[in-house]
């Protein structure tokens, strides 16, 4: 087994444990294949059990024969353990390195996960895109269900089944294919069921210098249009990186060959900006100085907020189209994997209800996400504190859940589910026992066998004991499209994710729970008034009694 | 005096600050209010009180029309477009002259009947019993006593009547003392730790120039040391910077030579003055009254402005006055200059952290009673009420109430009192609607008879304290933690929106939860009212199935459902 191999010193004993916020536990340090644990032998103190892969990186410091590793994860806790012993520290250090960075796929802990609870549900099998398709055919026949991409070869990106227009057929798709950046072509991401609106995502056009053409994938939009209705095309890009882009053989949509297409330039940034704002960022909220304008200052360069209020804006364009202006729309930026779907998916939790469902709200991530082909894999493998030169990483996923929160903060009755879930879906994408954030498309998915082999997170996210716990308790369906405040001074820092570990949790733990106690409180009111009027109701029906003489 | 005439301007549109919306309808303008009715009859009207303008701007002619852009203390913008430049100057020179009177009997103050009788409003002053209060904390006591040395503002004219000072400073040496602090206002009692027996006391700097002393001083603050047997020092808190202090030696001012004193630990705390403070808010209110506001320029704003910091600052004296006094048992005398702005905020904002009380409902009126009001803030420059010197404009209590919110996002289930509280009391310091603020101190609020004359806003809030109920409160935790020990670290200050624009909807997140749980806990109360009287009613029935109240049942069956689905469908 190679793991033994890579496990120098697999326990130490007389290790202290600090976290922030918790009082100091000595014990027992073990290394497992997939998991730092730490055992005080005593019944009432919590345990540390950390994914390996949940380890962003590690520093080591030595103050004589005492070592201290601190560990930085990546859902941006630090801990650190103080190891007696050089050479131990030494030993776990270099394996703990060793183990969170393991390159193969199939030695990654969701292979090896065996789950302690029930399966009710296969989440593998909750959100198939066959059942959304069901949902749409209810409400309209335009709409097909096109098995183009069936064997991946069409776009390697997208998942077999795409929804399309039902006129256009599988070889205008091909062309259109053949014309988009990674084969991908236009394809629908929602239906407004209240006009009749769509909005879909593709890749950027590949136009390139000479100004290419593609009449299929013209027609493929122009299907989408109602007759003598124009559509908006909003490319997440600004006009000048949309220009270069043409170098590379990318580009946009002219108005010369999409005359019936009017073009909005947006700015969000690329991924390795993104990554580098969240760097920033992080090490701005674990500054401890007490200095306010260097706090400030430092936020302000990080650019994170900006990029939230950047990515709500595009987002509230896109569904101002739609809803107000009654227009169809096609979301792309280069690749369409990253800004695309942050657009796409927030669009939707402003116009469809259903998706502020807990459920509606995994369907959301499941097919605007993972099926649309974003790179979990290559996005999520490092997070703000790993030493190693970004590649590919980027908080993409990060970002979309930010603006959720956002919106969630703002609407916080129209919710079904609470900042937990965003939470949750944060750690799950960076390291989990569950294989749902594995892979980087839907092929890889097939080709790593996952459903097979792993758990997905649906399966245990919809047990009625999680759901319950993530259950927002003020909660009130809202059928409304619902349109956020996206000036400045509405927007926050998302302190439940970036100072989660910087603040004691207990006093807003306790409000909330002082919340919860009172919605209960009121609702068993409710219940207790309304089965004493039964009650009453019933007697007054009786008979009454014989009156006495 | 005759009041100003009614006067008003039809099809007049008031545009929203951020976005393009107007709306169009008639503008009233009475002797107290300027009035907006929208056309659409549905539409609420709204008031702005002419106390409560701070500027009023005409702008110059637009195709549209004339604008004219009025700015509230409570940070409302309104701007209204006249059709008629003649309309437009009319409202604008009849502002000019309403805006702000020159003599306090014109304040609304004085005007203002909510048909209370005599007795009510008599009630309503007596609602608040600082003599009472000082009780509370254990004073007088053995080392505490009440002194009548300031009974006709004789020693000081910034002072109340009552105040309490060390058994052992006897009356040569508070006179003495008075007359080598700045405007006479020497160390007295504002607050005392029963716990540890510990004084919080204030005062102003003391005449010391470059080297002049005063036997009397130094023995009033070797009197207030021997008052507390648990430390061997008194700490004294000089709430300015360093330099402004060094800088008011030259003017025969200063701050207290340790040499001279002794057991006294001296400590500056570094807040800025008044009129630092006036220019950071000012720099605030014009970043985020940018309509097109980038994130950059918002965050780069709130740096540059300083507001943020400057309430960290008050937020880290208070820290540093309560450690003091409950972690090491000392007494402390905090000063500034004057003695009564800085160091205004430092005691009460300390108080608080100190003393449950203070976070209650009625305990948060009696601190601003005593610490603000009766020590002499001086409101109505402060406040501007009336036509007065700009320089003296200062949003030090603005900033006061602000340092108090920030503590209540930090406690949570802290304070009685919701943030709704702290808005009300702002809107109403400025606007002389209420006798309490009227005036710079208590002499000159007895001379203007403010008791027999105007209304007592604390009646009115206390009538309505439902309305300002912190649904999250817990009672127990002012039990569990007596002593709140706030975080300082920066990113726990918040740019306080529910403040700065309060009057601006869009800004606001379009639910609110404090507002839902309020209405869920009033729904609670009602239900358990109805569950009791349906309760009482079941046992009756059952007991007496024989003689079956039918018509009373059926009416009184009718209350308890309209009861119940009244609120059910809020």
């Amino acid at each position: 087994m190679e793991f033994a191999e890579l496990i120098k010193t697999p326990r130490v004993d007389g290790v202290v444990l600090h976290r922030p916020f918790m009082p100091t536990v000595e014990g027992t340090l073990c290394l497992t294949g997939h998991h730092l644990i730490l055992s005080s032998r005593q019944d009432n103190t919590e345990e540390l059990w950390l994914l390996h892969s949940n380890i962003d990186s590690i520093e080591k410091r030595f103050l004589g024969s005492l070592g201290t590793i601190i560990v930085k994860c990546k859902d941006l806790r630090m801990i650190q353990l103080d190891i007696p012993g050089m050479e131990e520290c030494l030993n776990i250090g270099s394996s703990i390195e060793a183990l969170s960075t393991l390159d193969s796929v199939s030695l990654m802990y969701p292979y090896f996960y065996r789950p302690m609870f029930e399966v009710i549900e296969d989440g593998w099998n909750s959100f198939l895109p066959e059942d959304a398709f069901k949902d749409l055919e209810a409400m309209t026949d335009e709409w097909r269900l096109s098995e183009v991409n069936r064997d991946f070869r069409v776009c390697t990106t997208y998942p077999p089944l795409v929804a399309v227009p039902r006129d256009v057929d599988d070889d205008t798709l091909r062309k259109a294919a053949g014309f988009r950046h990674g084969g991908r072509f236009p394809v629908l991401s929602y239906y407004h069921k209240k006009n009749g609106m769509v909005m879909m995502r593709s890749g950027q056009p590949l136009t390139g210098t000479n100004g290419r053409r593609c009449k299929e994938d013209e027609r493929l939009i122009n299907a989408t249009l109602r007759p003598g209705k124009r559509g908006y095309v909003i490319d997440t890009r600004t006009i000048s990186v949309a220009q270069q882009a043409k170098a590379r053989g990318g580009g946009f949509e002219t108005e010369a060959n999409y005359p019936q297409w009017r073009r909005i330039h947006k700015a969000i940034e690329r991924s390795n900006v993104l990554q580098d704002s969240l760097v920033k960022l992080v090490e701005a909220c674990n500054d401890q100085s007490h200095s306010m304008d260097r706090w400030l200052s430092k936020l302000e360069a990080s650019n994170w907020q900006t990029h939230v209020k950047e990515i709500l804006t595009t987002a509230c364009l896109a569904a101002q189209c739609i809803d107000r202006e009654g227009a169809s729309v096609l979301v792309h930026g280069t690749e369409g994997t990253d800004s695309t779907l942050q657009v796409t998916s927030l669009a939707q939790i402003i116009l469809d209800p259903a998706c502020r469902t807990i459920q509606g709200f995994q369907g959301l991530v499941e097919r605007e996400w993972l099926q649309a082909g974003h790179p979990f894999a290559q996005r999520c493998s490092m997070s703000a504190y790993s030493n190693s030169k970004p590649r590919h990483e980027a908080p993409g996923f990060l970002l979309f859940l930010d603006c959720v929160w956002q919106v969630l903060r703002q609407f916080p009755c129209s919710f079904q589910f609470t900042e937990q879930l965003l939470v949750l879906l944060f750690e799950h994408a960076y390291a989990s026992q569950f294989g749902t954030f594995l892979g980087n498309s839907a092929a890889e998915r097939v080709r790593l066998s996952l459903p097979e082999k792993t758990v997905s997170l649906w399966s245990w996210v919809n047990r009625p004991q999680e759901i319950d716990h993530l259950s927002n308790p003020l909660y009130e369906p809202n059928s409304l499209v619902i349109w956020p405040s996206v000036a400045p001074q509405s927007l926050l820092l998302w302190e439940g994710v970036f100072l989660r570990w910087n603040r004691s949790p207990r006093c807003q733990e306790e409000a909330h729970e002082e919340m919860v106690h009172i919605i209960e409180y009121n609702k068993e009111l409710q219940n207790k008034v309304n089965s004493l009027r039964r009650q009453l109701a019933q007697l007054e029906t009786q008979e009454p009694p014989l009156q006495t003489p | 005096e005759e009041h100003e005439r009614y006067f008003n301007v039809e099809q007049v549109r008031l545009l929203d600050r951020f976005s393009s919306k107007s709306t169009s309808g008639t503008l009233y303008l009475t002797a107290t209010h300027l009035i907006f009715v929208e056309s659409s009859p549905s539409s609420p009207s709204s008031a702005v009180l002419h106390h409560h303008i701070a500027s009023v701007e005409k702008l110059s002619l637009t195709t549209t029309g004339c604008p004219l852009v009025i700015q509230c203390r409570n940070f409302r913008v309104v701007h209204f477009v006249l059709q008629r430049e003649r309309d437009c100057h009319d409202i604008y020179s009849s502002l000019l002259r309403l805006l702000r009177p020159v003599a306090y009997e014109e304040l609304y103050a004085f005007s203002y009947n909510p048909k209370q009788n005599d007795q009510q409003r008599e009630e309503g002053w007596q609602l608040i019993d600082l003599g009472a209060e000082y009780e509370r904390m254990g004073v007088p006591c053995d080392q505490w006593q009440l002194t009548d040395v300031n009974r006709d503002f004789k020693v000081c004219e910034t002072y109340p009547r009552d105040l309490y000072v060390p058994i052992t400073a006897n009356k040569p040496i508070i006179v003495g003392s008075s007359k080598f602090r700045s405007k006479g206002r020497f160390p007295v009692l504002t607050y005392f730790y029963q716990e540890k027996k510990a004084a919080v006391c204030r005062c102003s700097q003391p005449l010391s120039g470059f080297s002049a002393r005063c036997l009397e001083d130094e023995s009033m603050l070797q009197a207030i040391s021997k008052a507390n047997h648990n430390s061997r020092f008194v700490y004294v808190m000089d709430t300015r910077p360093k330099l402004n202090a060094l800088a008011n030696r030259a003017a025969g001012k200063g701050y207290e030579n340790e040499d001279n004193y002794s057991n006294i630990r001296f400590q500056f705390v570094g807040i800025e003055n008044i009129h630092v403070m006036r220019a950071s808010l000012q720099k605030l209110l014009e970043v985020i009254g940018n309509r097109s506001l980038s994130m950059s320029d918002y965050l780069m704003g709130i740096e540059g402005c300083g507001w943020l910091r400057h309430v960290k600052a008050v937020v880290d004296a208070a820290i540093f006055l309560t450690k003091a006094v409950t972690v090491e048992g000392a007494s402390v005398l905090v000063h500034c200059s004057d003695g009564w702005d800085r160091t205004a905020q430092v005691c009460s904002l300390g108080a608080l952290l100190m003393d449950p009380y203070y976070r209650t409902i009625k305990g948060f009126m009696v601190l601003i009673e005593k610490d603000w009001i009766s020590f002499g803030h001086k409101f109505a420059d402060r406040c501007d009420q009336l036509d007065g010197d700009p320089k003296e404009v200062s949003p030090v209590f603005t900033q006061f109430l602000e340092c108090v919110w920030q503590l209540t996002e930090q406690f949570p289930q802290a304070f009685e009192f919701s943030e709704w509280f702290l808005l009300q009391i702002h809107e109403h310091v400025h606007s002389c609607q209420y006798g309490n603020f009227l005036g710079n101190n208590q002499r000159q609020r007895e001379e203007l008879q403010l008791r027999e004359k105007t209304h007592s806003l604390w009646a009115f809030l206390m009538e309505e304290q439902q309305n300002y109920q912190n649904p999250f409160y817990s009672s127990v935790y002012g039990k569990t933690h007596p002593v709140l020990e706030p975080s300082t670290l920066p990113y726990h200050f918040k740019f306080w929106r529910n403040m700065y624009h309060q009057f601006d909807r869009s800004m606001h997140p379009r639910q609110s939860i404090l507002k839902t749980i309020h209405t869920l806990k009033e729904t609670s109360l009602k239900s358990a009212q109805t569950l009791r009287a349906l309760e009482n009613l079941n046992k009756e029935v059952h007991l007496n199935t024989s003689a079956w109240p039918k018509g009373k049942e059926s009416s009184y069956y009718v209350d308890c459902f309209q009861c119940c689905v009244g609120h059910t469908k809020e």
